[in-house]
This record gives C-alpha cells, sequence and structure tokens, in this order.
C-alpha cells in the first residue's frame, strides 16, 4: 500500500513530460491527460478509502528513515483533499475540452495543466517543510504560465503583479524555513512539533508563527494580503479560473491548518490574530463582491470572503471548529469552482459577464439557470446544502468558544453573500431576454453543462448527507487536534 | 562571523524593499532577486558558520559540517532562477504591449 503514496505526484509529472511531446496533436493531449486524471482519482481515493480504515499512511523516499529523508504522509485531511483536487481538475478538464481554443492546447495547456496537479498534490502529501516549499514552486511556476497564456493586455498586466507578489510571498518563505531550522535543527514537520513543543523559548515560535502566516496569507489571500487575487482570477478563461479559485487559495488554507494544528498550537496570541483577520478578511471580501457588477469578479472577490471563514474556523480551534473548517473547505472547493464554470456558461451564451449587459438567461437557458440558482444558494448557506451545514459547524463553535463579535460579522457576512448572489441571478438570469451577443438566444450549451453536473449534484449530495459527512469531518478534526498521532505515524515511535 | 552575515543579509533586505517599492518594472524585478540572494545567505547562516570536513565516508575528522543547508540553497537558487527568467519574459512581454515600463500607468481595472 504505502508506495501507493507517491502516484498522485508521479502520474501528473511523467503525464506531463510526455505531453510535452506530443504538442501538436489535440486527441492525443487529450486522451493522456484524461487517463491521468482519472488514474488520479482512482488512486487518491483509494487511498481516502486505507487511511480512514488503516490510520495515517507515510512512505519514506528513497528508504531514508523519517527525520532524515523525506515522507510523504497521508491523514485524513490531505487523502482528501488529493481526492478532492482530482476530481476537480477532471471536471475543469473536460470544461477545458469544450470551450478552449485549438491555439491554447496546443501551446503547452496541458503539460502545465499536470505540472500544477503534480504541485497541488506534492504540496497535499508531503510531510517536510523545505519539501512543501518546493511543491509550491512547481504550483505557482505552473500558475503564472497558465494565468498568463494568451497574452491579451489585461492578462499580461494583471499576471505580472500575481507573479512578483507571490515570488516575493516564496522569499519570505525560505526565510521562514531558515529561522525553524536554526532553532530546531531539523525540516521534517513530524520532528518540528517535537521539538518545538520541547523549546523553552516561546516568543521566538510566535515571530516565526507569525512570518507563516504571513506566506500562507499571501497564497490563501488572508486579509490585508488578498489585493492581487480579484484581478488576477479574473484573467484566465472559466475553465482555469474554475482551477485556481476552487484549489490554489485553499492550498494555502490547507497549509495554515497543517503548520497550525501540527507545530504552533500552543500560541495563544496567533490564534487571537487569526481570528480578526478571519473576520475582517470575510467582511471586507463580501463588501468588495457586493460593490461589483461583474459576474467573473463577484466570484472572484467572493473566494476572499469565503477564505475568511476558514482562517475563522482555524482560529477558533476547538474540534468542532476545525470540522466546520474542513466541511466548508470541502464545499467551498466545489461551489466555487462550480460557480466560476457557470460564469463561463453564461459569457459562452451571452457574450458578456457583465451583469448590466445581460439578462433573461432564465428563459432561453432554463437549465443553466436553475443549476446556478441551487449552486448560488448553496454558497450563500440555504439549507440542506453544503454551505449551510459548513457554517452552522462554525458558527456552533463560535459560540461555544465565545467569540461572539465574530460570529456576528460571519452572519452579517452570509447575508450579503446572499445579497451578491441574489443580484447575479436577478440581473443575469431573470427579466427580459437581453444579450450582448444577439445570436446568443439559439446557442446550445448542454454539452457544457455536463462537466458541471458532478459538482452540482455532490453540493446537493453531500447537504443531504451531512449527518455522515459531518462524522467523518469530526474524525478528521480529532486527527488533526491530537498531533501525536501525525508525529508517532511519521516518526515510528 | 555570523554578525557580519546578518548585517549583509540586513543591507540585502533593505534595499530589496526599497528597489520593490520603486515603480519601475525592471527594479521591482532586481529587487526580487536580490530579496532571494538574502534569503538564500539567511538560510547558510541560520545553520551555523561553523568548519568541518565534509560529510563524506569516513570517521577521523574532529568536526563535520551541515551540508543540509547547501543542498536547499542549492535548490532555492535553481527554483529562483528558473522564476527570475520567467519573470523577466512576462516583463519584456508587458513592456512591448503596454509600452511603459512604468506600474502607475499598470494600474487600473477597466478589462481592456
Amino acid at each position: 500500500m504505502t508506495n501507493l503514496l507517491i502516484l498522485p505526484i508521479l502520474i501528473p509529472m511523467l503525464m506531463g513530460v510526455i505531453l510535452i511531446f506530443f504538442k501538436d496533436s489535440k486527441t492525443i493531449q487529450r486522451i493522456v491527460s484524461t487517463i491521468s486524471v482519472v488514474l488520479m482519482l482512482i488512486i487518491s481515493s483509494y487511498i481516502t478509502y486505507t487511511v480512514y480504515v488503516d490510520g495515517i499512511q507515510t512512505i519514506e523516499l528513497g528508504d531514508w528513515p523519517a527525520p532524515f529523508g523525506i515522507v510523504l504522509v497521508a491523514d485524513l485531511l490531505s487523502s482528501s483533499l488529493i481526492a478532492l483536487s482530482s476530481l476537480l481538475a477532471l471536471v475543469c478538464l473536460f470544461f477545458a475540452f469544450q470551450t478552449f481554443s485549438a491555439e491554447r492546447e496546443r501551446n503547452y495547456f496541458h503539460p502545465f495543466f499536470m505540472f500544477l496537479m503534480v504541485g497541488v498534490n506534492g504540496s497535499f502529501l508531503t510531510g517536510d517543510l523545505f519539501n512543501l516549499f518546493v511543491f509550491f514552486e512547481v504550483m505557482l511556476i505552473s500558475s503564472f504560465i497558465l494565468i498568463s497564456m494568451g497574452s491579451k493586455r489585461y492578462q499580461l498586466r494583471e499576471s505580472l503583479k500575481y507573479v512578483i507578489i507571490n515570488t516575493v510571498s516564496s522569499m519570505l518563505f525560505i526565510v521562514a524555513i531558515a529561522y525553524i531550522y536554526g532553532i530546531t535543527g531539523t525540516l521534517n514537520m513530524a520532528d518540528i512539533a517535537v521539538k518545538i513543543s520541547e523549546l523553552e523559548q516561546t516568543g521566538v515560535v510566535s515571530v516565526i508563527a507569525v512570518v507563516f502566516l504571513f506566506v500562507f496569507g499571501t497564497k490563501s489571500a488572508i486579509f490585508p494580503l488578498y489585493y492581487w487575487l480579484p484581478h488576477s482570477y479574473y484573467a484566465p478563461p472559466a475553465a482555469i479560473a474554475a482551477l485556481f479559485g476552487g484549489l490554489l487559495t485553499k492550498v494555502g488554507v490547507y497549509t495554515i491548518m497543517r503548520t497550525y494544528t501540527l507545530i504552533f498550537p500552543h500560541d495563544e496570541t496567533v490564534f487571537q490574530i487569526l481570528l480578526i483577520l478571519g473576520g475582517l478578511t470575510m467582511f471586507i471580501g463580501v463588501l468588495g463582491a457586493v460593490s461589483q457588477f461583474d459576474f467573473k469578479r463577484i466570484l472572484a472577490v467572493h473566494i476572499v470572503s469565503q477564505v475568511g471563514y476558514m482562517i475563522m474556523g482555524i482560529g477558533i480551534f476547538t474540534n468542532l471548529a476545525i470540522a466546520g473548517t474542513f466541511f466548508f473547505l470541502v464545499h467551498n472547493i466545489i461551489v466555487k469552482s462550480a460557480l466560476f464554470l457557470f460564469a463561463g456558461v453564461t459569457e459562452k451564451i451571452t457574450g458578456t459577464s457583465h451583469l448590466k449587459q445581460m439578462s433573461g438567461v432564465l428563459k432561453t437557458h432554463p437549465y443553466v439557470g436553475w443549476l446556478f440558482f441551487i449552486t448560488a444558494i448553496s454558497l450563500a448557506g440555504i439549507p440542506p446544502l453544503t454551505g449551510f451545514f459548513g457554517k452552522f459547524a462554525l458558527i456552533v463553535a463560535g459560540f461555544e468558544a465565545g467569540h461572539y463579535f465574530v460570529i456576528a460579522v460571519s452572519l452579517v457576512t452570509g447575508v450579503l453573500t446572499l445579497f451578491s448572489m441574489w443580484k447575479i441571478f436577478m440581473t443575469s438570469f431573470w427579466g427580459e431576454v437581453k444579450f450582448a451577443d444577439p445570436e446568443g438566444e439559439n446557442k446550445k450549451v448542454g454539452k457544457l453543462l455536463i462537466p458541471i453536473l458532478p459538482l452540482v449534484a455532490l453540493t446537493i449530495i453531500l447537504g443531504l448527507a451531512a449527518e455522515p459527512f459531518m462524522q467523518f469531518s469530526l474524525e478528521l478534526a480529532d486527527q488533526l487536534m491530537d498531533p501525536s498521532q501525525y508525529i508517532n505515524s511519521v516518526l515510528k515511535e | 562571523m555570523e554578525i557580519l552575515m546578518i548585517l549583509v543579509i540586513g543591507v540585502l533586505f533593505t534595499v530589496a524593499t526599497y528597489m520593490i517599492l520603486t515603480k519601475s518594472l525592471l527594479r521591482v524585478i532586481l529587487g526580487v532577486v536580490i530579496l532571494s540572494h538574502g534569503a538564500h545567505l539567511l538560510l547558510l547562516t541560520m545553520a551555523g558558520l561553523n568548519q568541518g570536513s565534509p560529510p563524506l565516508l569516513g570517521e577521523d575528522a574532529a568536526s563535520y559540517a551541515d551540508p543540509l543547508p547547501q543542498a536547499l540553497i542549492l535548490t532555492a537558487i535553481v527554483i529562483g532562477f528558473g522564476i527570475t527568467a520567467f519573470m523577466l519574459v512576462l516583463a519584456y512581454q508587458t513592456y512591448k504591449v503596454h509600452k511603459t515600463d512604468n506600474f502607475d500607468e499598470l494600474r487600473g481595472t477597466e478589462d481592456d
């Protein structure tokens, strides 16, 4: 079993290399990408199942024993996230088949898509801090290329800023690694956790925790480091925007969850900071969304606000809150990507993504409208869909811990989220038919909807099956809140 | 020796911060490069600059140097090199399309 853990990283890497050689053949590229993503999905689901049954799985690369070599670790959190990211990759790939121009596919879209998955899966699986940095860079450089591909005026301008901001935060990541290596002399996360809990100077640890917060905060777009996100995620086409909006910021949230539960769980001031930042992130994010009048841009700004909920959950730091954070994370990956894909579909129909230039999509394309409606109210948190249960768990956890102010902010944010989703629905789907593209009424988009269906189905199924899924989240939270499980399975004590 | 290195790193970080905050595109990129040099030096220094033999097979030396930071820096330098190359190409492309290297003129929210 244990050797299976390397496959979610190895498959996309090898397939990516193979794909470079077939850049001129559309069919071969599509077949190879589909095979590798399906394989990833099967293997990662199997890993999740094994972890659920047998507990945490590890693999020591090159057979070097744990604190010296690099380990890959799959606990419930990381294994369920690689399964989810593979599913999302499959959905976005199929959406890309329908929408991308032949030129884009010929210009190395497929290889870099695979390399992006290498980075994402690697960041989820690795148990070594420097290795995490390397996988982050693999992920970032692929995302740089995917985001700037096409070289439109707007794209170039915004991707340049995205590249520079992310590079600066990567450099600070090295600084944080240097600090942590200076005080503990190790890079293995489990080993660091042991060494740091034995350390007597807590001041140094707080400083390092804040440097890490800065680094991961930039990647996951929390206040006040979110300003790059709305513009950059507006630039790429829908399939790529959905993958980025669903996954990349969540990788940042995952690393915050991992490092703060494993390495810095004793540092109360940092959790206070997280709570405050979480509140500010969600409120300012949703205000940004309310003030926009562009479909894609509303969604992009909404990412910021949703990340705020997760940061708040980590800041509350009880078992229920962590379970709620995971629930919300899964919900958000599914729903946010689906919404970005819907934005792509409506843009295809109406020829614009500006809300004021389109209305009445519901009349000409009712299925698009109602599927969007389900997803949108799931994002806003209406039962019985997933958004409600994630927020509910977070709010109950907040009440139990006595953080009333943040809870109030999150409830107001929920109302404003509903408002901004309502705004999209009322202006672009409701009303008289008026499109920027006059041909739009007769466009067939049935094929485009097929890739989105699994995501919409998932948000309904997970919402109806909230009880068992919440049990799973609670089990996952128990595993995260008890770092000794992780440490023992890595260091084999 | 460590103190001296830390001063050097401090100067590098200061220069880098100044350059990143300027408005010229090329200077910002150079600033990022200098920042990466500072970070790499910091990684080397934090491990301790002690003398010792190379950590190869054999047990007769009194002390051994820590090989890990050097391996890490090598990796980080290669990554930094790749990203710098990409950034320069992207900056050149942006310059060609926008006909400016001033960040003030690269602002704006219009979606052209």
